[in-house]
C-alpha cells in the first residue's frame, strides 16, 4: 500500500526537514511493498522529490497560504487507504498532523527516528520523548500510521534507482471551520541563515557573562557565517531574545559546526544541539559536561580566546 | 475573561535520566517534580490577561493525587481555581487523545474564553493534545505560539510564532485553544501571600474519565547510545587558538 509523506517547500527546494522525512517514509514504502507519494501545497519541485524515490506528486491548490486545518482535512481525503503518511517534525508538520488525527480519530507518534512494518502490518516504531534524551520503542496499530519524522533523525539520503515522478494537481476548495486559522506571513526584520538552518552555530552561555560579553561571539558568527545560539540561562537573564536559544524548549540545530562558549552542557541544551556533525568546546571547567560531548575541547576563558580567535581568523592570509 | 490553563506534573530533569527497572518509565526516586518551561509560561499569560481583563483563571491537569503539588504552584504564581482530574495511583500513562478527552470534561463546562497549553508536554512530547482538544470543543486552535495579543473588547486574539525566518501571524476569534512556547513571557515568582493563598485553596478532585485504548503501545524507554564524544584538548586559553584555526580550517567552515 502506498505510503505518502506531507513535503514542505521553501524558496522553490524541499526543507532539509522533508528531506529526512522522504528518507525514512522511502524505508517504510519499501516495506510495505507500496510506492512513495509526496504531497505538496503549492509549486511541488518535482525532480527534486523523484531524486529520493517519488512515483507520485499531489500537487495542492485552492488553499491560500498556511491553513493548518484545512490541509489536515485534504490529507486526510488523499491518503485515504494509504498505509502510512508522515511528515516531518517541524511546527507545520507536526500540527498538520495533530489535526489529521483528531479528524480521523486515528493516533499520531510524534517525531520517529525509525520505523519498520511488522509482518501482521503494524508498525514497530522508535520516537523521541524529552525532545531526544530518551527513546521509546513503541507498536503502532491503526489502519493508517500518522507519523512525524524527528528534525535531527538520521541524514536526507536521495534513492539510489530514482524513476521519475508523476505529477497531479488537486483543486481543493476549503470550507467553514477549516479556514478560520491562517497564517498572515511578514518577514522578520533580521534575515540572514535561520537558527534551525544555519550550517555554523556559536552558542554562548552563563560563562558570557553579560549582554556586552556576546559582542565577540557575534563577531565570530559573523566571520564563519553562522550565527549565535544560547542556553537558557542566557534569555532567562535577558542578555538575549529566546528565539536564540538552543535546546528543549527552544529551538533543535543540526549545523555542521556548533562551537559551544561558556555552556556548561544541561542536558535540556543537549536535546538541543545533539544533532551538530561536530562540537567544539570553550570552557573554563575542564569537567563541564559540554566538554564531554565536544569533539574538540579548549580549556580556558572564552573572553580571552573568542577575541584571540577572531583576531587570528581576521588577519589569515 | 476566563481563561483554562492545562499542565502536566513531569520529573525534574537535572544530570541524566535513568530509566526504571520496569523499562517502562523512568526512575523519579531521586527527583523532584515540575511543569514544563512551557506552562509555567502558559500561566503567567493566563495572569496576565486576567489582570488586564479581569475573570479567573483555573488549571486543570490530570495526574495523581500527587499532582496537586504542581497545582498549588500555579496558584501561588495567581491562578484562582484549581481541578484535579485523578487518575489512580499505578494507572498507566494517559495518550494524547484520552488526555485530550478528560480535559474536554472541565473545557466544556466552564464558559471558558481561552484555554491555554503548552506546545508539548516535557516528557512524553506527543505535541498534540491542544488540537485534539480544540476539535472535541470544535473551536479554533494556534500551535507553538511565541507571542499573543488579545483586542480590547476581548472578542478576538492575534497570536504570532516564526516559521523559517518569517513572522506568521494568526487571528482567531474567541473561545479558543491556543499552545504557547517558552519566550512568550518572562514568568514572575511566587510572591509570600501568594504561596499562603495556594497553601490554603481548596483543590476540586474529579475523577478521570476511564482512558480508551490508544493504539500507540510503548513496549520500552532507553537512554540513546551515549553521545558523549572523545573529545580531543586543543590546548589552553589563548595558545590554543592556532590549533583552533587550524581545525575550523580542516572542518571546512572557513570561507
Amino acid at each position: 500500500m502506498t505510503v505518502f509523506c506531507l513535503v514542505e517547500v521553501d524558496d522553490g527546494g524541499v526543507v532539509d526537514a522533508s528531506l529526512r522525512a522522504l528518507t525514512l517514509a522511502r524505508g517504510v514504502a519499501a516495506q510495505a511493498g507500496g510506492g512513495l507519494a509526496a504531497v505538496v501545497f503549492g509549486e511541488p519541485p518535482a525532480a527534486e522529490l523523484a531524486a529520493y524515490g517519488v512515483c507520485d506528486v499531489f500537487a495542492v491548490s485552492g488553499v491560500d497560504g498556511y491553513a493548518p486545518q484545512a490541509w489536515g482535512r485534504v490529507l486526510a481525503e488523499l491518503a485515504d487507504g494509504a498505509s502510512a503518511l508522515l511528515a516531518a517534525g517541524t511546527d507545520r508538520g507536526t500540527e498538520v498532523l495533530a489535526h489529521l488525527g483528531a479528524i480521523t480519530g486515528l493516533p499520531m507518534a510524534a517525531n520517529c527516528v525509525a520505523v519498520s512494518v511488522a509482518s501482521d502490518g503494524s508498525f514497530e516504531i522508535v520516537r523521541q520523548r524529552w525532545a531526544g534524551l530518551l527513546l521509546e520503542d513503541a507498536v503502532l496499530d491503526a489502519p493508517l500510521a500518522l507519523l512525524t519524522v524527528a528534525t535531527d533523525a538520521g541524514a536526507a539520503e536521495p534513492a539510489d534507482a530514482p524513476g521519475p515522478a508523476d505529477v497531479r494537481q488537486v483543486a481543493v476548495s476549503p470550507v467553514g471551520m477549516d479556514l478560520v486559522v491562517r497564517a498572515a506571513e511578514t518577514a522578520v526584520g533580521a534575515g540572514g541563515a535561520s537558527l534551525s538552518s544555519a550550517r555554523v552555530v556559536v552558542g554562548g552561555g552563563r560563562g558570557v557573562g553579560s549582554a556586552d560579553g556576546f559582542g565577540p561571539l557575534d563577531e565570530l558568527a559573523a566571520l564563519l557565517g553562522g550565527v549565535v545560539g544560547v542556553s537558557r540561562v542566557v534569555t532567562s537573564e535577558g542578555w538575549r531574545p529566546h528565539t536564540q536559544q538552543v535546546g528543549q524548549t527552544g529551538t533543535k540545530i543540526t549545523p555542521d559546526l556548533y562551537l559551544a562558549c561558556g555552556i556548561s552542557g544541561a542536558i535540556q541544551h543537549i536535546a538541543g544541539c545533539g544533532g551538530a556533525k561536530h562540537i567544539i568546546a570553550i570552557n573554563t571547567d575542564p569537567a563541564a559536561p559540554m566538554m564531554a560531548r565536544a569533539d574538540y575541547a579548549v580549556v580556558g576563558d572564552l573572553h580571552k580566546v573568542i577575541p584571540a580567535l577572531v583576531e587570528a581568523l581576521r588577519t589569515r592570509p | 475573561m476566563d481563561v483554562l490553563v492545562c499542565v502536566k506534573r513531569v520529573p525534574t530533569v537535572g544530570g541524566a535520566i535513568t530509566v526504571a527497572p520496569d523499562g517502562l518509565s523512568i526512575d523519579t526516586r531521586m527527583s523532584g517534580f515540575t511543569i514544563s518551561p512551557h506552562e509555567e509560561c502558559a500561566v503567567e499569560e493566563a495572569v496576565r490577561l486576567v489582570e488586564r481583563f479581569g475573570g479567573s483563571v483555573t488549571v486543570v491537569t490530570l495526574g495523581p493525587v500527587e499532582a496537586e503539588e504542581q497545582l498549588r504552584s500555579c496558584l501561588a504564581l495567581g491562578a484562582s481555581a484549581a481541578v484535579l482530574l485523578e487518575t489512580p495511583a499505578e494507572a498507566p500513562e494517559s495518550g494524547p487523545a484520552a488526555t485530550a478527552a478528560a480535559l474536554h470534561s472541565v473545557a466544556a463546562d466552564g464558559g471558558f474564553d481561552l484555554v491555554l497549553l503548552g506546545n508539548e508536554a516535557a516528557d512524553t512530547g506527543d505535541y498534540q493534545v491542544g488540537i485534539r482538544l480544540a476539535h472535541l470543543l470544535g473551536w479554533p486552535v494556534a500551535t507553538g505560539i511565541k507571542a499573543l495579543t488579545v483586542d480590547d473588547d476581548a472578542t478576538s486574539v492575534a497570536a504570532r510564532r516564526e516559521y523559517r525566518g518569517v513572522a506568521e501571524t494568526y487571528t482567531l476569534p474567541l473561545s479558543c485553544v491556543l499552545t504557547v512556547r517558552e519566550g512568550i513571557n518572562l514568568p514572575r515568582y511566587p510572591s509570600l501571600p501568594g504561596r499562603l493563598r495556594a497553601k490554603r485553596a481548596v483543590i476540586s478532585r474529579v475523577p478521570a474519565p476511564p482512558a480508551p485504548s490508544a493504539g500507540l503501545r510503548t513496549t520500552a524507554l532507553r537512554v540513546p547510545a551515549a553521545a558523549r564524544r572523545q573529545a580531543t584538548v586543543l590546548g589552553q586559553g589563548v595558545d590554543a587558538v592556532p590549533a583552533l584555526v587550524s581545525v575550523l580550517a580542516e572542518l571546512g567552515v572557513l570561507s
